[in-house]
């Protein structure tokens, strides 16, 4: 951060947040709403709580906050036991994102964002330089929106300023209801990707509150499953839920697709690359067809003279053509390292091969991936997981 | 000439008698609204009240009320202020609770106390209704002061009540005419002024 890092940064670092045994309990209300939970936050990573509704995830991470008071229990950030400070004092420290961004309808997006540090007693200078930077942040361009008001602005856009004024004091702790429950999808993806995007910079401690699992293995560090009473049914890793589901419930939440899902949280560059034989246009067709007389797989690349693929050429093709400049079929697509496994499913369904093509920096070849080599990588990490589990089940 | 001045002077008396008493009802209404808007309860008993004062006659409440503060201004402000109640203060309940409730938990979440969120948050956004409620006051007792002649209150009314007194005689029926288009007129100059009060002091946010 820029002029943030003042005398005040140790209040910045990232906390941990340690729930131990919180439990409320409204009165006349037979069952408790959320029943003795104990988790511990790591600090500057994503703990996202999802279970289905009126489960009491809301309610245990209004706690953290204590827009509602725990009956017992304690909620320590950093170390500070919450029912130490004055709630409004803490509030200010924890930034708090919710659905439709609740964002103050009267008041221009500058002010919204400048809600915190305003309450804070900046000065008006620093609070408007922190406006244009958390504007900017979030992928606003501040001239253009810094004085319109929250109708003015799209669902999305929305979403963005609420992000933005939860982080404008840059508190240690970030708190998220839901927030990109009530836009539509292809917006929510891009929401997700920004947090993620931020996440990486900022390194905040965020628990994020959501019904969504997919939302949750996309987003989460750490996955907390709660079921009824805000009972932790499971806290581990999306990849280690997806893998071993500790329970049927859990199972249940995953879905049936969890192997599906898995996909999305490996990347190409964690899987080996296949190979096949190549050849530049120009090159003669002879070349190419001795290369592939040479392999098992029938099937050869012909890329141009930056070696960026072109088109898929099979030897049966390749029988007949006279030159590599108008021989074979295009590369549909192709996948980069960065590039999760589902992606790279997807396109390899797409090609008449079953194989995608993963190009480098500069878009030139750099392998292939093929269906074999996903189900491998995913029958493996199910027996890494099973043992895991196994193993932390022998512990006392 | 003289008879312009007296007009002018009536005009003037009238306009300040309601424009005073609203202000008072508006203080009233609104410190009750603010006290009673969060619990159901409250808020019904408080309208009811408000109704029940405006469902007497004025004619009547005038009258009872000359005993107790005797003649002139003082009966007259009482009972326009009592009559403005109502619209204001169910225009305040209305507006304060309308809020979005996500918006006053936002405003919660990032560390106002209470104070702060009436001050910044609720009446901004329950303004508009309140200044509805003014609007409808003030036009109401615009008409109801004409009532105040009866008990040697200020205003146009004088000029009614003598009108129609020498009903018969030539001027008469034109006298009660003057008074009653002139309160008319004067009310709806008020109403167009209250409008512009509006624009300017509603955030652009939330205008329509």
């Amino acid at each position: 951060m820029t002029d943030t890092a003042t005398a005040d940064r140790t209040d910045h670092e990232p906390a941990e947040i340690v729930l131990d045994a919180v439990t409320k309990h409204y009165p006349g209300q037979r069952d408790p709403a959320v029943d003795r939970i104990s988790l511990t936050i790591p600090a500057g990573e994503i703990v996202v709580f999802v279970g289905p509704s009126g489960c009491g995830k809301t309610t245990t991470m209004r706690m953290i906050n204590r827009l509602i008071e725990p009956t017992s229990g304690t909620i320590a950030i950093a170390g500070r036991d919450v029912t130490a400070v004055n709630p409004d004092r803490l509030r200010r420290q924890i930034g708090y994102s919710i659905q439709q961004a609740g964002l103050f309808p009267h008041m221009t997006v500058a002010r919204n964002i400048a809600t915190v540090p305003g309450l804070l007693g900046w000065d008006r200078a620093r609070v408007r330089a922190r406006v244009d930077e958390m504007l900017n942040l979030v992928g606003l361009d501040p001239e253009t929106f810094r004085s319109r008001y929250p109708r003015q602005l799209s669902g999305g856009q929305q979403q963005r300023v609420g992000v933005a004024r939860a982080l404008a004091a840059d508190p240690p702790v970030l708190l998220m209801d839901e927030p990109f429950g009530a836009v539509d999808p292809i917006t929510r993806g891009l929401l997700q990707d920004e947090l993620l995007r931020l996440q990486t910079e900022l390194h905040k401690t965020i628990v994020f509150v959501t019904h969504d699992f997919n939302e949750a293995v996309k987003l989460g560090d750490r996955i907390a499953v709660l079921g009824n009473s805000s009972r932790v049914l499971q806290y581990d890793t999306p990849a280690a839920i997806l893998a071993g589901p500790a329970d049927e419930t859990v199972a249940g939440f995953v879905g049936a697709d969890a192997a599906l899902k898995q996909l999305t949280l490996v990347r190409v560059a964690d899987v080996e690359l296949g190979s096949c034989a190549t050849a530049a246009q120009d090159d003669p067709v002879d070349t190419l067809r001795a290369a592939l007389a040479t392999q098992e797989w029938k099937w050869g690349l012909i890329l141009d003279s930056d070696r960026r693929p072109l088109r898929w050429v099979s030897e049966h093709q390749l029988a007949q053509a006279h030159s590599l400049r108008d021989a074979g079929v295009p590369v549909t697509g192709t996948v980069t390292a960065d590039s999760t496994l589902q992606a790279a499913l997807e396109t390899l369904l797409a090609e008449s091969t079953a194989n995608a093509v993963v190009t480098g920096p500069r878009g030139e070849y750099a392998g292939l991936v093929a269906i074999d080599s996903l189900v491998a990588h995913l029958s493996r990490t199910r027996t890494e997981h099973r043992s895991a589990t196994v193993d932390s089940g022998d512990r006392p | 000439m003289d008879h312009r001045r007296q007009l002018l002077t009536d005009s003037y008396l009238h306009v300040s008698a309601v424009v005073q008493s609203v202000l008072i009802a508006t203080a009233v209404a609104v410190c009750l609204g603010i006290v009673v808007y969060r619990s159901p309860w409250g808020s019904a008993a408080a309208t009811a009240a408000a109704s029940i004062i405006l469902t007497v006659p004025s004619f009547a409440l005038l009258g009872l009320l000359i005993p107790v503060l005797g003649l002139g201004v003082r009966p007259t402000v009482t009972a326009l202020v009592l009559y403005a109640l109502l619209p204001i203060l169910r225009n305040t309940i209305l507006g304060l609770a309308s809020v979005d409730p996500a918006v006053s938990d936002a405003a919660r979440g990032v560390g106002m106390n209470r104070v702060r969120i009436l001050a910044r948050i609720e009446m901004p956004l329950a303004w508009p209704s309140i200044l509805a409620g003014v609007r409808i006051s003030t036009q109401m007792s615009m008409g109801i002061l004409a009532m105040a002649a009866y008990a040697k209150g200020p205003g146009l009314g004088n000029l009614i009540f003598t009108g129609l007194a020498r009903l018969g005689s030539p001027t008469a029926v034109p006298q009660a005419l003057s008074g009653t288009v002139l309160i008319i007129v004067l009310a709806l100059l008020l109403d167009a002024v209250l409008v512009g009060v509006g624009r300017l002091t509603t955030s652009r946010g939330i205008r329509d």
